[in-house]
């Protein structure tokens, strides 16, 4: 009979219900993006971060951990040392550059990734195969649009160029082997990855023998954390990081968003409850002389307070359950506006909907419309019956 | 089955004994810093089987009086026993058991819950009561024919002439059988006609045994009652026997 009654005043008034509902799911949805934002993030540096299966990253010395520009010397002598140690499966070195195509009119630059095919975690190849020999190189699709080529074609590519004197330096011709997708490059910026050595013979003595990083597979049964804390004891040259320690980084970055995820969250929250109490509010303005009369039959307050509780859970509920469709909907939407910001590697995802936190986050919105159900309960509950009755029938 | 639609739960008090009983009863009010004694030492018995009307000019305090009796309102000094037992100072909890249980409240205006059928309104004090789904509802039906209703069950309040509402509320009152009813005003929103009809069916109920205390400005109500008390500022001026 309680459920009758709420059920009944929710409908009794349908559009202002469904505005209600309406604005209880646009809160909601509020919510669950900000927690989609939060977690988003974090988690998908850390599968970017796992992906290539690398558990340590050596880099030069005081630089930062994702400078491209910073190289170490010495690099054959380094990978040697590196896999002499025991516990170390896998030694991948990587040196970064930017190479220009002469083009007509300038130039068309890419950035450069010279590797050890086999043993890179760099990219993924799409079509053709990975440049293995010497004098091969494999392209994104940005940068075969940018020099329209195919898989077969040669391009010359240079490590040098002077866009005043339009003049390029360590120049070479180059076979493209393959079509990759880098996964820490954005979706338009432009890339390519060539054989080690034959990009570190293009940059002169600028690059022979130097590496920009290497990355370390570490067996499993291994101790991560003491591998990395021995190389950074015995190579005075270079840093050690851990795919752990790198995380811990990104997520101090990342906790300014989260705050404001927080902040802009319980805005929400506050909004979705003030609606809620607001519309159960009126709802029981207008009915007190129905109360009273409830009160005066002989309804405990209990049942009142139940009735008008279970009104405002209703609406929440609702809402709630609106709002994670349109959450997940407008969190697709706010991604693919983000996913072109400059910049940014493309299987990054700002928004990442994981049940737990984000049925959490739903389940405080919708204890939020418990609480505030309670307060015009409570004020249901308390009228005075005699005088309501009275004052109702004067009115 | 006349019989059993009011006395029954609370156990069917024999004819005579007293049900209801208010000894000195006060009821002040406080209105911005002024004290208003609406009910002014009120003493009065009604006995089981009894019609009481309650009659006087506006403001005398009748409604005053009428809440006090059914516990929906207490009283500033005084006691009022309901079969012996003193109503006048329960806990909220207990007053609202109590009338759940012992009081059939009818107002002036009908009062019913609008987003209900007749149906339910009268299941509605029964389902509070706990009774189980099926017997509440064989009840109301009962008391819905009662009341000539049968038909309508399904309809709601809006969509019932007034008469029809009051019929209704007095059905729904009946409900838990209570061992009184309470009316005030029943007839005060309704033309003679189907004013008369209310007054027909209090008849009825009356002379199934059914203790009833009415508060009314109509004079067709009050000359049907057995007794008819008259108050003038909150006091009790004279009785009437018929
Ligand atoms: N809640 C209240 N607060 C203040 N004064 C009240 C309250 N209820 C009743 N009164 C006062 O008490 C007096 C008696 O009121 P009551 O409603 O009992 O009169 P009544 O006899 O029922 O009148 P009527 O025939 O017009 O219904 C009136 O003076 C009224 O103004
Ligand atoms: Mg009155």
């Amino acid at each position: 009979m309680i459920g009758v009654l709420a059920a009944a005043s929710l409908l009794r008034h349908r559009a202002r219900t469904a505005l209600a509902v309406a604005g209880v799911a646009v809160s909601a949805a509020m919510v669950l993006d900000m927690v989609m934002l939060s977690t988003g993030m974090r988690e998908s540096f850390r599968s970017l971060l796992e992906r290539g299966g690398f558990q340590v990253r050596v880099g030069p010395r005081g630089a930062m951990p994702f400078d491209g520009e910073a190289t170490v010397g010495g690099g054959a002598g380094l990978l040697d040392t590196l896999r002499a140690i025991r516990g170390i499966t896998m030694v991948a070195p990587v040196l970064g550059a930017t190479l220009h195509a002469p083009q007509p009119g300038g130039a068309v630059a890419a950035f450069a990734l010279g590797v050890i095919a086999g043993s890179q975690g760099d990219y993924v190849l799409q079509e053709g195969h990975e440049a293995v020999a010497d004098g091969e190189v494999v392209l994104n699709d940005p940068m075969l649009a940018a020099v329209r080529r195919r898989v077969g074609d040669t391009l010359t590519l240079a490590t040098g160029y002077d866009p005043q004197l339009r003049t390029f330096s360590g120049g070479r011709t180059l076979r493209i082997a393959g079509r990759v997708r880098f996964r820490y490059l954005a979706a338009d910026q432009r890339g390519a990855a060539l054989p080690l050595a034959t990009l570190q013979a293009m940059g002169g003595d600028a690059r022979r023998d130097r590496l920009s990083l290497v990355m370390l597979r570490v067996d499993p049964a291994a101790d991560v954390e003491a591998i990395r804390a021995g190389i950074d004891a015995a190579l005075p040259r270079v840093s050690a990081l851990s795919t752990a320690t790198a995380l811990q980084q990104a997520e101090q970055r990342l906790s300014y968003f989260r705050q404001l995820a927080f902040i802009l969250g319980s805005i929400s929250l506050v909004v979705g409850f003030l609606l809620v109490t607001t519309i159960v509010t009126v709802s029981v303005h207008e009915r007190v002389g129905e109360i009273a009369v409830m009160r005066a039959i002989g309804v405990s307050r209990r049942h009142v307070v139940q009735q008008v509780v279970l009104e405002g859970l209703v609406l929440s509920l609702a809402g709630s359950a609106g709002g994670l469709a349109l959450g997940l909907v407008t969190a697709r939407w706010l991604d693919s506006i983000l996913a072109t910001f400059p910049g940014l590697p493309e299987s990054v995802d700002f928004f990442l909907f994981q049940s737990i936190p984000a049925l959490a986050a739903l389940g405080m919105l919708v204890l939020t419309g418990l609480a505030a159900g309670a307060i015009p309960a409570w004020r249901a509950a308390t009228l005075p019956v005699a005088a309501t009755l009275r004052r109702e029938a004067v009115a | 089955m006349s019989g059993g639609l009011s006395g029954g739960a609370s156990g069917a008090a024999a004819a005579g004994e007293v049900v209801l009983s208010a000894r000195d009863v006060h009821r002040d009010y406080q209105l911005a810093g002024e004290t208003v004694h609406a009910v002014r030492g009120i003493s009065l018995e009604v006995r089981a089987g009894d019609w009481v009307a309650l009659v006087g000019p506006s403001g005398c305090g009748k409604s005053t009086l009428l809440n006090l009796l059914g516990a929906i309102d207490r009283p500033t000094s005084g006691t009022i026993a309901v079969r012996g037992r003193d109503i006048a100072a329960l806990r909220d909890r207990d007053a609202t058991a109590f009338r759940l249980r012992h009081v059939g409240f009818v107002f002036q205006r009908f009062y019913l819950m609008p987003q209900l059928s007749a149906l339910e309104n009268i299941e509605l004090p029964m389902a509070e009561a706990g009774v189980a789904r099926a017997e509440r509802r064989a009840r109301a039906r009962e008391l819905l024919a009662y009341v000539g209703l049968d038909a309508r069950e399904r309809h709601r309040p809006a969509e019932l002439s007034g008469g029809e509402q009051q019929r209704a509320a007095i059905a729904r009152a009946l409900a838990n059988r209570p061992a009184f009813l309470l009316a005030d005003e029943p007839t005060g929103e309704l033309d003679a006609a189907t004013g008369a009809g209310i007054i027909a069916l209090f008849a009825r109920l009356n002379a199934a045994g059914t203790t009833i205390v009415v508060v009314t400005h109509d004079g067709d109500l009050a000359r049907a009652a057995r007794r008819v008390i008259h108050l003038r500022d909150g006091h009790v001026v004279n009785e009437v026997h018929a």
